[in-house]
C-alpha cells in the first residue's frame, strides 16, 4: 500500500469523529488528532477499533497510546501489516 | 420567605401513540391506542407480546441527535428522553446552539429506571467473549443511570444541577416535584423535567416472568391495556418520555413566555413496605397521606380537585387506588372528580409513565378538556360501588377544568401526587 492509499484510508477512518473539517481537508501525515482535527480524546479509542477493522489487525495498549497523530498511526500500521 | 411560584412553559413527549405533541394532543383526543404486536417478543416466548414502542424514523432521529452522537448508539431510553427534551426546550421558546453560553439559571432532573439496555447487552456479551477492548468509548455514557441527563445537560449547555432521579413507575412525577421544588426554594430559575424508559425484551422480561402483563391480548394489542375494566387482566408495556420545561412565575412573565399551566404543589412518600405495603404492592395508608399531603402542600382543599389522572395500571390493584382516592379527597359517587387513565393508550411506560402522563394531564388544562379511556366499557363492579359512572369520563369531554391532580405509585412502595392548575395571575 502506497504512503497516499494508507493516508486517504485514515482520512475515512477519522471523518466521522472530527469537530474540525477544515483541518480534515488539510490531513498530511502532520496532522495530530485531538489539537488540529479536535477529535474528542474519548473516541481515539474507536478510531483505534476502526483501524483494527479496516486493516484486519490488532492493536495494544502501548501502540494505542502512541496513536495520537496520523504519522504514529501509519507507522503501526505498516508495522502490523509487515509482522502478518 | 416569599416562595417562587413555578408555572410550565415547555412540553414534549414521545409516546407510543404520538411522537410530538401536535400528534400526541390528537391522539388522546381521539382514544387512539399506540399498542402493537411485537414478533420478537412472540419468538422469545413472552406470555405477553404487546406492548407501546414510539415510531421513530432514522431521519428523524438525526434532528435531535448528531451523526457521531448516533455512532454505536443504541439506548432507546435516551433517545425518547433527548427528543421530549429539546422538544419542550424549544417549545419554551429557547435555542439549541452547541456554542451557547453555559445556563447557569437552568437545571434538569431526567428520571429513568435502568439507561441503554441494548447497548448493556452488548457490553455483555463482548465482555464475556474476552473481548472488552472491543467495546468502544460509548459503553459508560448510554449505559450509566444518569446518561439521559449527561446527554441533555451537554446538548443544551445547563449549569444548574443536572441530575436523574429514580423511583421505579413514581419516577415522573417525582422528577416535576424535584424541578418545582429547586424554582419554588430560588436555586434555580428554570428546570427542564422528565423520565424516560427503554424498551423491548431485556427491560419487560422481568414483568412477564412477574405474570402481570397480561398474555390474553396478543390477537387484540389495541384493547389490551383495560385499566378500570372488569376484564383488566394485568399491565401492558409500554415506553417513551415525557418533559417539561419549569419556570418560575417571574422569569416566565420577564420573558413573555407562554404559560401552559402552574404546578400548585404536590407530595412524595413511601409505604415503607408495612402495614400492607410490600416490594410491589402499596401501603394503602401511606397512598392516602400522599394524596392528602399533596394538597395541603398545593393549598386546595379536596373539593377543588375538578379531574383526576390517574396510576391505574390495568390489574388488580385498580380498585385499590380508586378507594383510596375516594378515602383521601372524602369523596365518592357523583362528588368524585372526572378520572382517566393514559394506560388505556400507551400502556404502562414505567419510569416515563408519570410524566408522559402528565404531559396528557397538561394539555388537558391547557386546552380544557378531559381526554376518554378507552377499553373500560365494562367497568369493574368494585369501582361502580365506590364512584360514579359518569366520572369515568369515555368519549371526549369538554369541560371548565381549574385543577387535575396527577397521582403515580412505583415498586418499593414510592408514591407521588402533583397539583397543577390552569394558569391565572
Amino acid at each position: 500500500m502506497t504512503k497516499d492509499e494508507l493516508i486517504s484510508k485514515l482520512k475515512a477512518i477519522v471523518k466521522p469523529y472530527v469537530q474540525d473539517e477544515e483541518a480534515l481537508e488539510k490531513l498530511s501525515e502532520d496532522t495530530d488528532f485531538i489539537s488540529d482535527l479536535k477529535i474528542n480524546s474519548a473516541n481515539l479509542v474507536d478510531v483505534i477499533l476502526d483501524v483494527e477493522d479496516e486493516f484486519d489487525i490488532r492493536i495494544e495498549n502501548d501502540d494505542m497510546e502512541k496513536m495520537t497523530n496520523v504519522k504514529a498511526a501509519m507507522a503501526i500500521v505498516n508495522e502490523k501489516l509487515a509482522e502478518e | 420567605m416569599n416562595k417562587n411560584r413555578v408555572v410550565i412553559t415547555g412540553l414534549g413527549v414521545v409516546a407510543p401513540n404520538g411522537v410530538g405533541l401536535d400528534a400526541f394532543s390528537e391522539a388522546i383526543k381521539t382514544g387512539t391506542s399506540g399498542i402493537t404486536f411485537h414478533q420478537k417478543l412472540k419468538d422469545l416466548n413472552f406470555s405477553c407480546c404487546i406492548g407501546g414502542i414510539p415510531q421513530i424514523s432514522e431521519e428523524k432521529k438525526l434532528e435531535y441527535l448528531s451523526p457521531l452522537q448516533l455512532r454505536g448508539f443504541n439506548s432507546a431510553g435516551i433517545l425518547y428522553g433527548c427528543m421530549a427534551g429539546i422538544d419542550a426546550w424549544k417549545d419554551a421558546g429557547f435555542e439549541v446552539d452547541a456554542n451557547s453560553d453555559l445556563d447557569t439559571d437552568t437545571g434538569l432532573i431526567f428520571g429513568a429506571g435502568t439507561s441503554g439496555i441494548e447497548k448493556f447487552r452488548e457490553a455483555i456479551l463482548k465482555v464475556d467473549k474476552g473481548q472488552v477492548k472491543r467495546m468502544g468509548s460509548t459503553v459508560v455514557v448510554q449505559t450509566m443511570a444518569s446518561g439521559i441527563s449527561a446527554f441533555l445537560g451537554g446538548i443544551l449547555g445547563l449549569g444548574n444541577q443536572v441530575t436523574t432521579n429514580s423511583s421505579a413507575c413514581t419516577t415522573g412525577t417525582e422528577a416535576i416535584l424535584m424541578g418545582y421544588e429547586r424554582i419554588k426554594n430560588g436555586q434555580a430559575k428554570r428546570m427542564l423535567v422528565g423520565s424516560c424508559s427503554d424498551d423491548g425484551p431485556y427491560i419487560w422480561g422481568g414483568f412477564d416472568a412477574m405474570r402481570v402483563m397480561t398474555y390474553k391480548h396478543n390477537d387484540s394489542p389495541e384493547a389490551g391495556s383495560r385499566p378500570m375494566s372488569a376484564t383488566a387482566s394485568g399491565f401492558v408495556p409500554g415506553s417513551g418520555a415525557g418533559a417539561f420545561v419549569l419556570e418560575s412565575l417571574e422569569s416566565a412573565l420577564e420573558r413573555n413566555a407562554s404559560i401552559y399551566a402552574e404546578v400548585l404543589g404536590g407530595n412524595v412518600n413511601s409505604g415503607g413496605q408495612r402495614n400492607g405495603g410490600t416490594m410491589t404492592a402499596p401501603n394503602a395508608e401511606a397512598v392516602q397521606r400522599c394524596i392528602t399531603d399533596a394538597l395541603k402542600n398545593a393549598k386546595i382543599a379536596a373539593q377543588d380537585i375538578d379531574a383526576i389522572n390517574g396510576h391505574l395500571t390495568a390489574t388488580s390493584k385498580d380498585s385499590l387506588e380508586i378507594a383510596n382516592w375516594t378515602q383521601a379527597l372524602g369523596r365518592s359517587g357523583n362528588d368524585f372528580p372526572y378520572i382517566n387513565c393514559l394506560k388505556s393508550m400507551v400502556g404502562h411506560c414505567l419510569p416515563a409513565a408519570g410524566s408522559i402522563e402528565c404531559v396528557a394531564a397538561v394539555l388537558q388544562l391547557k386546552e380544557q378538556f378531559v381526554f376518554p379511556n378507552i377499553n373500560c366499557e365494562d367497568i369493574h363492579p368494585e369501582i361502580l360501588e365506590l364512584i360514579s359512572e359518569e366520572k369515568i369520563v369515555r368519549e371526549l369531554l369538554k369541560t371548565k377544568l381549574e385543577i387535575v391532580a396527577k397521582a403515580s405509585f412505583g415498586f418499593g412502595d414510592v408514591n407521588g401526587c402533583v397539583i397543577f392548575k390552569s394558569y391565572s395571575e
